[in-house]
Parts: structure tokens; sequence; C-alpha cells
């Protein structure tokens, strides 16, 4: 009785998830495996198909490759820790000093700009700051510069594009654990003496470790696998890995070339992220709740 | 949390159960942005009841496309003629054009004949040729008066003010303009990549100058408008398009020979509607409807007749820039064999990661 009781119970679950399972096995498993039998395998002289590993050694055999990557990687890891930088105080705000009537609005506001795709939140960016652009047009107007500049197509302009591009995934985790933290903890810590930077450092950071730590996965990765950003705003001195993988497929035909980096791409940022988390002592079962 | 993605999920399952129950004839178009412009579309739909269903894309990218579902999603494509041998042996994503389906009166005949040649696989056919064009500089003659070839693109005194593509037709336009033949070096792929390495490196020197490699023709034309651009190598109906709003904008055939290139009309391997694609490739090429595109676009088209209702300013726009000499110096572009796409894009990588 009690076996045919559990069995009946756990049908209409089985009969929800099978959505969700057939989406992850058709849409992501299956596409993936194909994938990454195409990666061990290239053209002989021939034209035929061998297996071999040669499509990965490629990529630490060719400097243009590696150092790509390093880029890439460096600067997701600056965006993160900048969006990290600015997410707080704005977190903090939020959370603790705004009128609580006031945090709906505010968080929506934060929202807003998410409303319109990527694609048209960076052609409003280039409008501003490109030469003949909206920024420039008044510093000219009010005599601060004498010539417009080109502020686009760098790397701090790309930089820019990526934090705020990004922003909205670091400050909703952080939002839910600062709403957690007790008030008079820093109150506490006021009455006691210490200043701002310690209260920061030894209270509200160790509260939000949790939340920077999800927050953090999330911008790297969005960063690391961002193509519309870095290629308009970044221009002519800003390959990123995501754009030599679209080459690999698009203009170099070589789609072997390309699984094979789009898998490195997978196995470096995760490896990337488990460092990460070793290095500030964080478990991902608990990061991820 | 949990609940609600599934919920969105079993939600999105729903949304795609239903959208695949349409019922009209229509034709899915793979093709260049403005190759299908919004007054012929319906007037082809009037005609023919077909609706017409565009996608805007190049030629990468459509062969990409076609690959991935081996040929299917699309009932016409509209690749270079350039483009289309080699990608057929190799990844079958066509069919051979049944040529007694097109009206043969309606197609320049030495553009035809090029077209069936250049696209032939095992003695079948794949490609109808639709637009022409070429190549070239577009010049503002206020501010960089001397640039009349290639060269132009990596003199310093232009620094800052230079746009190009990081393409192909880049490199082997700057192998033209150092006085080598990159098509005669089609067939031997090693000397080929030793050219396209040092014509990659010429690009690496002098890549301070340039201000953007773009990829969008729009916004190509709105640098130049603004100023931010003075030479940059491009289409020539940019250039033309530029020069109706500006004068001192122009295009400029280069001295060592703009590069020209025959868009197609190609049916891909398992198309639906192979007839509406011959109703739409016949339909595009009456005259009185390829004028309307070329007025449009400013691109030559395949279509015979059709000069008689292009606008006095289209046919201005060719004499302009093109001299007889001119004319007879252009470099159509042969057959690009398997291989040398890799070359290419790998070197166009060295290019854009260089500091």
């Amino acid at each position: 009785m009690s076996t045919l009781g559990k069995a009946t119970s756990k049908l209409p679950l089985f009969i929800f998830l099978t959505p969700i399972l057939l989406w992850l096995f058709l849409l992501i498993v299956l596409p993936h495996i194909d994938l990454l039998r195409m990666s061990f395998r290239i053209e002989n002289d021939y034209g035929d198909m061998v297996w071999s590993v040669s499509n990965y050694l490629e990529f630490f055999r060719e400097p243009i490759y590696w150092l790509t990557f390093t880029r890439t990687a460096l600067y997701a890891i600056i965006v993160t820790f900048l969006t990290l930088c600015i997410s707080l105080p704005v977190a903090f705000y939020i959370t603790k000093v705004a009128p609580p009537k006031f945090r709906g609005f505010l968080s929506l506001l934060l929202l807003m700009p998410f409303w319109v795709s990527e694609l048209v939140r960076i052609y409003g960016w280039m409008i501003l700051l490109r030469e003949s652009g909206v920024i420039n047009h008044f510093l000219v107007e009010w005599g601060i510069l004498q010539q417009p500049v080109e502020m686009l197509y760098n790397d701090v302009a790309m930089t820019m594009g990526l934090v705020y591009t990004s922003m909205l995934f670091m400050v909703v985790p952080l939002l839910s654990v600062m709403d957690s933290l007790d008030d008079s903890l820093i109150e506490a810590a006021f009455d006691l003496g210490s200043n701002m930077f310690t209260i920061v450092w030894k209270i509200i950071i160790p509260h939000a470790m949790p939340g920077i730590a999800s927050g953090s996965i999330v911008v790297f990765m969005l960063s690391l696998g961002n193509y519309l950003t870095p290629n308009l705003m970044g221009g002519k001195n800003a390959l990123w890995f995501t754009e030599q993988i679209y080459n690999q497929f698009i203009a170099s035909f070589n789609w072997n070339q390309g699984s094979a980096f789009g898998f490195l791409l997978l196995v470096l940022s995760s490896l990337i992220i488990f460092i990460g988390l070793r290095l500030t002592n964080q478990k991902l079962s608990k990061v991820v709740q | 949390m949990k609940k609600k993605v599934l919920s969105l999920m079993v939600a999105g399952g729903f949304i795609l159960g239903l959208g695949s129950g349409v019922s009209a004839e229509t034709l899915e178009l793979l093709t260049w942005t403005g190759y299908a412009p919004k007054s012929l579309v319906e007037k082809f739909e009037k005609e023919t009841g077909i609706t017409v269903n565009t996608t805007f894309s190049n030629n990468e990218e459509m062969i990409a496309k076609l690959r991935a579902t081996r040929g299917a999603g699309f009932d016409l494509a509209q690749p270079s003629q350039d483009r289309i041998s080699s990608v057929q042996e190799k990844f079958n994503i066509y069919q051979p054009i049944d040529y007694t389906k097109i009206d043969a009166k309606l197609i320049v005949p030495s553009m035809l004949e090029a077209v069936k040649k250049n696209t032939m696989v095992d003695g079948k056919s794949y490609g109808v040729p639709h637009v022409y064009g070429t190549s070239g500089l577009i010049v503002n003659k206020k501010t960089a008066a001397g640039a009349d070839d290639y060269t132009a693109l990596l003199d310093p005194q232009y620094e800052g003010r230079v746009s190009y593509r990081l393409k192909r037709p880049t490199l082997i336009a700057m192998a033209f303009a150092e006085g080598k033949d990159p098509f005669a070096l089609y067939g031997d792929a090693e000397k080929y990549e030793a050219l396209m390495e040092s014509i990659g490196q010429k690009l690496i020197d002098a890549k301070g100058l340039v201000k953007t490699y773009w990829a969008n023709g729009d916004a190509l034309l709105q640098s130049m408008r603004s100023g931010e651009v003075n030479v940059a190598m491009a289409w020539d109906n940019g250039g033309w398009k530029l020069n109706a709003e500006n004068p001192d904008i122009d295009f400029v055939a280069p001295k060592s020979g703009a590069l020209g290139w025959i868009d197609t009309f190609t049916i891909p391997a398992k198309a639906k509607n192979v007839e509406g694609a011959y109703k739409w490739i016949n339909f595009m090429m009456r005259p009185e409807n390829a004028a309307v595109f070329t007025n449009a676009e400013k691109y030559g088209t395949a279509s015979a007749g059709a000069i008689e209702f292009y606008d006095d300013a289209v046919k201005a726009n060719f004499q302009r820039s093109f001299s007889q000499a001119d004319v007879d110096n252009i470099k159509w572009y042969p057959p690009v064999p398997a291989k040398l796409e890799a070359i290419e894009g790998k070197i166009l990588d060295k290019v854009k990661a260089s500091q």
C-alpha cells in the first residue's frame, strides 16, 4: 500500500518534469553531443573526415587564439569586478537607505533599460558616444572641447557597455541578500566606534557573499559569452573569443574548429569560476540557492 | 522561482506547438538587405497570392544557415556567383536550376552564360544572375581629394578617417593594388596564403589609421555623412546614394580595378515552394520591376531592357564613376575554391586581434 501511494504521488511530478527534460535533452544535450563529436573531427588531405584532437591543439598552438581567450577572460573579470563595485552601493541604498515605499519603484527603474533589446541599448550608447554624437556635441557647444573626440571603439567604451548590460544581474541577487541583513548589526558597529570602511568590509560583504558570488558568476558568464557589445562598441581592436567562434563557423566554414573553441570556452570558463569559488571559500551548491 | 521557470517553459512549449499551423502559400526568401523592396513584394503578393517572407543576410551567413539545415527552411537564396560551386560540391545545399522555367529573354545573355559556367558542378548549373555591382572606394572629395586607389586606405594622411570591411574583398583589393593578381593564385593555396599573409601584415601595420571596421552598410553611410570617415572601401551603390545627398561624396572606381560581383538566385536543396521561387525570379527580372529595384538601390541588374526604365540620375551615376577604361578594368570574381576561406579567415582574425 505504502509503495503504491508513493508511486502515484510521484506521477504528477514526472508529468510536469517531462517538458523540461525533453527541452533540456532535445534542445541542449543532443546538440552539444553533436558539437562535441564534431569538435574531434578534421578533414585530412584527401578531403575525408577523420578523428583527431588537432582542433583543440590548434587553440594552444596558435597564439592568436589563446591570447584572444586570455584577453576576453581578463576583461570579463574586470567587468565583473566593476559591476560589483557599482551594484553593491546601489543594492545597499535600495534595501537600507531608501524609504520602503520607493523600493519597488527604484527596482523598477533598474529593470527599465531591459525592456528594450540589447541591440537597441548598444545603439543608444553609440549615438551618445560617437564622434558626431550627443555628448561630443554638447562638450563642444559649451566650449569644454575644441574638437569632438572619438569616445567609441576602444576598450573603455566596451567595458562600460558590458558593465551597463550586466548590472541588473548583479543587483538582483544582492538585493535579496541585503534584505536579510539585520540593521542592528550595523548600528551596533557604529556604536562600538567602527568606521564605514570596517562596516562594509567586516559586516556587509561577508553577509552578502553568497549574493556576490552568484551575481559574479552570472555577470562573468554573460560578459564572456557576449558578442554584440564588444563587436559594436569595441570596434576595431576588440576581438572577443565568441567572435572567433562565430568566424570559424560562418566565415571559414570550419564548424569542427568552431565547436572545439566552443567547448574550450565552456571548460575554461567553468574552471575560472571553480577557482574563483575556491579562492573566496564558497560552495556552488550554496551560491545557486 | 523554480515553479515560475517551469510554468514559463510549459507555456513556451504550447506557443511553439501552436505556431506551426499556417496554411497560406508562402515563399521563404533568404537575401541581402534591399534586394526585396516592399513595393515589389506587395505587387508580387497581389499577382500570385503568395506571401513573401524575407530574411536578410550575407554570403557567409546564407551558406552557414543552409548548411545547418542541409538546404531546408528557404525556397530561394541569393549568394554571390563565386561562392556557389565549391559550397555545392562540399555541402550539397542547392538544387540544379531548371532553365526552361526561366524566361531567358528577360536576362542579359552574356551574364546568364557566365553565371551558368561559374556555378556548374557535375554538368549542372545552380545560379541565375540577378544583381551586379562593384566594390571600390567611397571618397569625400573635399577632404580626401587624392584618394583614387585602394592604397589610400593605408595612407597616413587620412589617419582616423578610413574604414573598410574586415572581409575577403579587402584582402583581394589590396593584393590588386600591389600589382599582384590574387585570382591567378586561386589554384595554388600555398602561394595564395603567402600573398595574403603579406597583405594581412600591411593591414596590421596601418591599423592605427582605421576609424573602425564596418560591418553594416547603413552604419558606414552614416559615418561618411557625418564626416567621421572620408575614405572607405565599399559597394558602389552606397557612394551613389550619398552622392544624391551630398555631391562631395562619390563612388570612385580604383585605379587597380573595381571588384565586380554578381549576386544570383539559387534554390536550396530542400525548398518547399520551388514553383513559387521560379515565379519570383521571373517576376523580379521583368524590366519594369528590375528598374524599380535599381532606381531604389542603385545596383545594376541583370535584367535585359531594364535600362529603359532607369532614372536619369541612375544612368549618370555609372557614367560619372566609370570611364570605359575603368569598366574594362573591373576584376570579376572567379569561383572561390574550397579551403581559401579558412586561410583568409585566420589572417582576418589576426588583423582584428592585433593592437
